[in-house]
């Protein structure tokens, strides 16, 4: 059990990341109960957004520097590609069956995905993306911090401390909570839902591009395929924190990185396990833990008994 | 509580998406043509080969090799009233658009043999068809060994799944074999920790590596595994640290093989990464800003350069000039087009001067006897089709470039 610490921070960089993206899936399903399985690709393109700042500013200029920019380019990209999905893929669609726009999800992931692919320069494989130069921070003896972790470590409790105080003290945020519950009767008290809806997604966005850019200073690279596993799974993450619930999403995330780092570390260390552990069966655990939870919970860790919608 | 089954329905369908991907296939250019005089017969080599994508600049160097093989052929009057051309199809790397090309080259009947593809993935949808039309085909870059000994010859059952699959690339059973011997003999490493990506190419690789290891008297430290298109190997790399281990082999392709050798180093681990072919490629080096001097890799064949054999093919190739440069396959794609072509001179000499009816089931059969000396050495196949010639290459990587570190004939 030597490595339960640097275990844990493992996990929870990958959580943090994880609990970044779900924020966006939890939000929009909250509040006009859409799956966005587009979400994977809109993080993807924020991170595209922030590389082409990176290449853009002059060659040789500090990341400390460059981050700030990076994450405003990356903002820009996602939520103006989430927004523009909002209004001419999913808004025509809010009257329709529930599963018209979950087809159009997918079909628009694909598309993003495949249009970045054939337009954006050299995405056909992996490009490059900036990371902090230098060695591991010790903390002790046998634990380490990865510079390149200490962003997400940082930044997901901001973003998260940032948005529960909007969303509990202002009166946007209130308007929000007002749509999630009755959009019709929140209609009927002034509130523009169209105008809440959108920022719901504009939210989404502008984490994603955080978390964006969380992975590419964690991997050194980025690619037009990378929304899809990460969009999985943060996705799986809003489900097991409370779908509808953004504490329980970044809860979630936080459980399942610790999950998939201390599966891949320990399981194979019961005896008679050996054959179960191990990096190729961390999503095997990670998963049945998602069932385990729902069996026993089915609302989510933090999810509330949504009442029907009449 | 009515969406309940949707978050179901959703994650099944999450699941499904992952099925999904585009693909799709362009013929490539076709050859020159060729002055022939009145009574010539023309037989045409196909190719296959990525020409578009990230692995066209291997797929183009097969090619032209080729294409200067028939060059060659036709110049020389290799065989007296045939006229080679060759046509050349892209298979971007994918095995539908592969098993389409060789649905196409299998129509025309003038292609008495195909070099190609580059991929081994690309080859398994592809061989079947080229059996059923007794059409041989000749690879100058598969290494999986299944593809001509069967899917057990890992339990040491070999038997040859198709009669008119050749290879002049040599498989990952020497290739693994060889990477043990100079990982544990000439770079002193004692204690490996093999990591492999559940992939075919992968798991077979590394399995081999860890059982020659073994039988030299190294130890295996730790097995794990990762996942295809994943990025965050942190809790791998971390076991390599606890493990004790000098070395790390990695079964797999470039992609994760240059993120899993950038955070291993990352937890403070100073060893180096060893893969096989899939990992000795440019973009493994870039696979983030971490430094990977030292990091190990094999490759089939010599370095054409340090060739004398290659030498005339070298400077033929550069009096063509060609757009794209020979590449890592194009002496063994020169090679396995002009077996093609003494195939077809001994089939046609057989013959009385003509190329028989049959002539397909003929050059396959041809194939099997031919021998000759060849841009990367002696050519010729054994019993499973298996190039004879057991040529690799240890490269190392240094500052931003791979850099050959030995080359030498495999010995049992």
């Amino acid at each position: 059990m030597h490595q339960l610490p640097q275990t844990l921070v493992n996990g929870l960089a990958l959580g943090a990341l994880y609990g970044l993206i779900a924020i966006g899936y939890t939000m929009v399903y909250g509040i006009v109960q859409l799956i966005n399985f587009a979400h994977g690709e809109i993080v993807m393109i924020g991170g595209f957004g922030a590389l082409s700042v990176h290449l853009w500013l002059p060659a040789g200029t500090p990341l400390s520097a460059a981050l700030p920019l990076m994450l405003i380019g990356g903002a820009l990209a996602s939520v103006a590609v989430a927004t523009a999905a909002e209004r001419f893929a999913y808004r025509p669609l809010r009257d329709a069956p529930r599963l018209a726009p979950l087809i159009t999800a997918i079909g628009l992931s694909i598309a993003l995905q495949q249009l970045v692919w054939a337009f954006y320069p050299d995405a056909k494989k992996s490009r490059g993306f900036p990371q902090f130069q230098g060695d591991a921070f010790e903390l002790a003896g046998n634990l380490h911090i990865q510079r390149d972790d200490v962003f997400v470590l940082i930044a997901a409790p901001l973003c998260m401390l940032a948005l529960g105080f909007f969303v509990a003290r202002s009166r946007t945020g209130r308007a929000m909570q007002a749509t999630a519950q009755d959009p019709d009767t929140a209609k009927l008290m002034g509130i523009n839902t169209d105008r809440i809806i959108v920022l719901a997604f504009a939210i989404g966005g502008a984490f994603a591009a955080v978390a964006a850019v969380a992975a590419g200073l964690r991997a050194g690279q980025i690619n037009f395929e990378m929304g899809f596993i990460l969009g999985l799974k943060a996705f799986t993450a809003a489900v097991l924190g409370g779908i509808g619930n953004i504490y329980g999403a970044m809860l979630g995330g936080v459980v399942l990185g610790i999950a998939e780092a201390a599966a891949s570390t320990y399981i194979q260390h019961i005896p008679g396990m050996q054959q179960l552990g191990g990096g190729g069966w961390k999503d095997v655990w990670a998963f049945a833990l998602l069932i385990l939870v729902l069996l026993i919970r089915p609302q989510g860790l933090l999810g509330e008994r949504v009442a029907d919608r009449a | 509580m009515r969406h309940r089954p949707l978050l179901i329905l959703t994650s099944t369908l999450a699941a499904g998406t992952l099925a999904l991907s585009a693909c799709g296939s362009r013929d490539g250019g076709k050859s020159d043509d060729n002055e022939g005089s009145g009574k010539q017969t023309t037989v045409v080599i196909g190719v296959d080969a990525p020409l578009t994508g990230s692995l066209s600049a291997l797929g183009q160097g097969i090619k032209n090799s080729v294409d200067l093989a028939a060059r060659t052929a036709n110049k020389n009057k290799e065989v007296q009233g045939i006229t080679f051309k060759t046509e050349a199809l892209d298979d971007q790397a994918v095995p539908a658009s592969g098993q389409q090309n060789a649905t196409k080259l299998v129509a025309d009947k003038t292609v008495l043999g195909v070099v190609g593809p580059l991929n081994s993935g690309v080859s398994q949808s592809m061989q079947g068809v080229f059996a059923r039309a007794d059409l041989t085909q000749v690879s100058p870059a598969n290494t999986s060994p299944e593809l001509s000994q069967g899917d057990n010859w890992l339990k040491g059952e070999k038997k040859r799944p198709f009669k008119t699959y050749f290879r002049t690339a040599t498989t990952d059973i020497i290739q693994g074999r060889f990477a043990a011997q100079y990982a544990y003999k000439d770079a002193k490493k004692k204690k490996v920790f093999v990591v492999d990506d559940k992939q075919t190419y992968g798991v077979g690789l590394a399995s081999i590596f860890a059982q020659e290891f073994k039988r030299l008297g190294g130890e295996v430290v730790g097995t794990d595994h990762i996942t295809v298109k994943e990025t965050d190997f942190s809790s791998v790399a971390n076991k390599v640290k606890t493990s004790g281990a000098d070395i790390v082999y990695y079964g797999g392709q470039y992609p994760e093989g240059g993120l899993l050798s950038d955070q291993v180093k990352k937890t403070g681990a100073r060893i180096p990464l060893m893969g096989g072919d899939g990992v000795y490629d440019p973009a493994f080096i870039k696979a983030s800003s971490e430094n990977n001097d030292g990091d190990l890799g094999t490759s089939v064949g010599y370095p054409v350069e340090g060739l004398d054999s290659a030498k005339a093919f070298v400077q033929n190739y550069k009096d063509a000039a060609y757009k794209d440069p020979y590449a890592a396959y194009g002496g063994y794609s020169y090679d396995a087009a002009w077996a093609i072509v003494q195939a077809v001179k001994k089939v046609v000499a057989d013959n009385n001067g003509k190329l028989p009816a049959d002539a397909r089931a003929k050059v396959t059969e041809a194939m099997g006897k031919v021998s000759f000396e060849g841009v990367t050495g002696k050519v010729s196949f054994d019993e499973y089709g298996d190039t004879t010639n057991k040529q690799l290459t240890v490269y190392q990587v240094k500052g931003d470039t791979w850099q050959s570190l030995k080359s030498a004939t495999f010995k049992d």
